[in-house]
């Protein structure tokens, strides 16, 4: 018999706010963090979430004086730190790090050499701040990272290796990434829209998220969330396109579904990837529909938080976490017709409804995606 | 955890040479890497064009997966249960720093959509799958050094709960010039004890034969 | 035209990568993608650097790479009307 496997603390460090509340109190107000943006290279205006560097580094100053923290580095610090506090670290707890080009903006500057951008650097430079003693987990796995941390520390600690985890998953906006998704002219020239009949593409976003992961049932209070199920299955099929069919995705929640024993009634909620472009949003459609979870209640926080890319993952469980505390829906902003060929559900007006079940995915480059269950403990 | 599994195959790519069980199978003159890679591709009488438009790490892991699976997962068929499970240590920076030089001068602006592509790591394990249509479990980690007792743990849970038939583990590392690929396949028989301690025999290429 | 278009086939050659195809081995008619040389959608948009970095040409529609993509007979075509380098 598996151990159960709950995440009883989280924490996120977003353009919307730097707690989960003031993030959740944002969403029901329908506030969005993409702005129009100047500065990331000669791409003339373009629009993303990016969070305000001066109040970031009020934040920080309250507690480090330390110089000597990238941009990054201090938003993984704050989404950390006050999961830490209340938590004793052992040599059985695992540190997990998502991201998908951590410290890259490094680069622009031709005085860094390359090597300070390797991101096990960035790992070990976090976890020796807090004090962990395991060594660091870097998951790298594209935009499917934040939440597929979740995934491995679950098995890992099922697996007995530790008792528990913290995971951080955090991805900023830069020239890099920017010029990247223009030149797969994959920008959406206004706020992304997933899901709608007008989507034209991604909207870039930055954001830092945390959660702790326990398998002390004394740990597992009520609201603890617990993790039944996973899977994270490829497509197989192209290195930079979604699977036309959902293939993976499909298999994923396949999975997921398959490990925690539940009929596809019993999930009440999906937390979607829904970038925006159309093949994703389309794809998505597809595999939901497959599983027969046309019916089921599906937003994208994507209109709210650009894609933040190895991060989304993780903050997108976050705030489903809280959607799932409060037993209220949100809005699936940036929506305002249908865009797929398959009917699914998606979120129109900030509902409240039980949610005891919910389910989260993510999709990425290298045909990864992957699928998370959770189950609220009452 | 208690594990009872297998290895049933090692190979290991490394200063342009290749070793199947532990035998040396190939080897060339110090050449640089994109040139030992397609020799390796001609030896071994391997036929997929796409293999030229990979970056350098998913041209490595690509070959020894290549080598590895050859005999267990035929190109075209579906083998949905071998998970695939690399790490390395310079992540993708390899072809993170060829894409950030196209975006360094802004008079010479030309990023390149088919090099940004492979600025991730798990870009490589896509192409292995999409070759051998492996519709599996799959993750992509980094670690400073090889993390053996984390890929061992990893590869039975994959076992142990039914998410895969068969783990192909491997360390793919590769930067600038210096390379070294090490992927091993996990089986729940056989005769070579998935543990510890032969993993790191394994790495170092001190096993003597499988 | 004839020398754009041999210009075209070894640029083709060399950005897309395309091990062991020569220039005598491409047809001004042969269709670029699916059945011909067999690119896909990562190549389209390496064209689209392509017509930008040699000929000045700013494709904002990539919708529009469909028709000019069909061969080398067409991209040639479209480049001769809109080069502007």
């Amino acid at each position: 018999m598996m151990k159960n496997v709950y995440i009883t603390n989280t924490n996120c460090i977003t353009p919307l706010g730097f707690d989960v509340d003031s993030n959740w109190e944002a969403l029901l107000q329908g506030i969005s963090g993409i702005e129009k943006q100047n500065g990331f290279g000669p791409l003339e205006s373009f629009y993303a979430s990016v969070i305000d560097t001066h109040k970031l580094e009020a934040s920080f100053e309250q507690i480090s004086s330390g110089e000597g923290f990238t941009k990054l580095e201090k938003m993984l610090i704050l989404a950390l730190k006050p999961l830490i506090n209340n938590t004793i670290i052992t040599n059985r707890t695992a540190f997990l790090f998502s991201t998908t080009k951590g410290n890259i903006r490094l680069l622009e500057d031709g005085n860094n050499t390359v090597e300070a951008a390797y991101l096990s650097a960035l790992a070990k430079k976090i976890s020796t701040y807090f004090g962990f003693t395991t060594e660091p987990i870097v998951v790298s796995n594209a935009c499917v990272s934040g939440i597929l941390a979740i995934a491995i520390a679950k098995r890992m600690i099922q697996a007995g290796m530790y008792d528990n985890a913290f995971v951080v998953a955090a991805d900023e906006v830069s020239e890099f990434v920017v010029s990247g998704f223009n030149s797969f002219q994959a920008m959406s020239p206004e706020p992304c829209k997933p899901y709608d009949k007008e989507r034209t593409g991604v909207t870039l976003g930055e954001a830092a998220a945390a959660v702790y992961i326990s398998s002390d049932e004394k740990e597992a209070v009520a609201n603890s969330m617990k993790i039944i199920g996973d899977g994270a299955v490829n497509d197989a099929n192209h290195i930079s396109g979604p699977s036309r069919t959902g293939e993976g995705l499909y298999r994923s929640i396949a999975s997921a579904m398959s490990e925690a024993k539940i009929e596809k009634g019993k999930i009440d909620y999906i937390s979607a990837h829904g970038t925006a472009t159309l093949f994703n949003d389309e794809m998505e459609a597809i595999a939901f529909n497959r599983l027969s979870l046309e019916n089921t209640p599906v937003n994208s926080l994507k209109g709210y938080y650009g894609h933040t890319l190895g991060a989304s993952g993780l903050l997108e469980t976050v705030l489903a976490i809280e959607s799932a505390r409060r037993n209220q829906l949100i809005v699936s902003k940036g929506y305002n017709q249908s865009g797929v060929t398959q009917p699914i559900r998606i979120i129109t007006a900030n509902n409240s409804q039980e949610i005891n079940c919910f389910l989260k995915t993510a999709s990425g480059f290298g045909g990864c995606n992957t699928a998370v269950l959770f189950e609220k403990v009452n | 955890m208690e594990s009872s599994n297998y290895i049933s195959k090692y190979c290991i790519i490394e200063e342009h040479s290749v070793f199947v069980n532990g035998r040396k199978q190939f080897a060339s003159e110090p050449v640089p890497f994109t040139e030992f890679a397609k020799a390796v591709y001609k030896d071994f009488g391997m036929d997929y064009p796409k293999f030229f438009k990979m970056d350098s790490l998913s041209k490595l892991a690509f070959l020894t997966a290549e080598i590895i699976l050859e005999d267990i997962a035929k190109p075209g068929e579906e083998n949905n249960n071998i998970a695939l499970v690399f790490a390395n240590r310079s992540s993708s920076l390899d072809t993170d720093a060829k894409y950030q030089d196209s975006i360094q001068d802004k008079k010479d602006y030309f990023p390149s959509p088919a090099v940004f592509v492979y600025t991730l790591p798990n870009i490589c394990i896509g192409e292995v799958s999409i070759r051998h249509q492996l519709k599996s479990e799959s993750a992509f980690f980094v670690f400073d050094e090889f993390p053996s007792e984390f890929m061992k743990n990893y590869a039975d849970v994959l076992l142990a709960t039914g998410k895969a038939e068969k783990v192909v583990c491997g360390w793919t590392e590769l930067y600038r010039e210096k390379y070294r690929s090490v992927m091993y396949l996990v089986e729940k028989q056989g005769k070579t004890e998935h543990n510890k301690e032969i993993i790191n025999q394994i790495y170092t290429n001190s096993l003597w034969t499988l | 035209m004839d020398a754009l278009k041999q210009e075209l086939k070894s640029k083709i050659i060399e950005v897309l990568n395309l091990e062991d195809v020569a220039v005598e081995d491409i047809n001004d008619n042969d269709a670029l993608f699916g059945d011909g040389l067999g690119l896909d959608s990562i190549d389209a948009l390496e064209l689209i650097v392509l017509l930008d970095k040699e000929y000045g040409i700013k494709l904002t529609d990539p919708k529009e790479g469909k028709t000019i993509f069909q061969s080398i007979e067409t991209m040639a075509a479209y480049i001769t009307a809109n080069r502007t380098k």
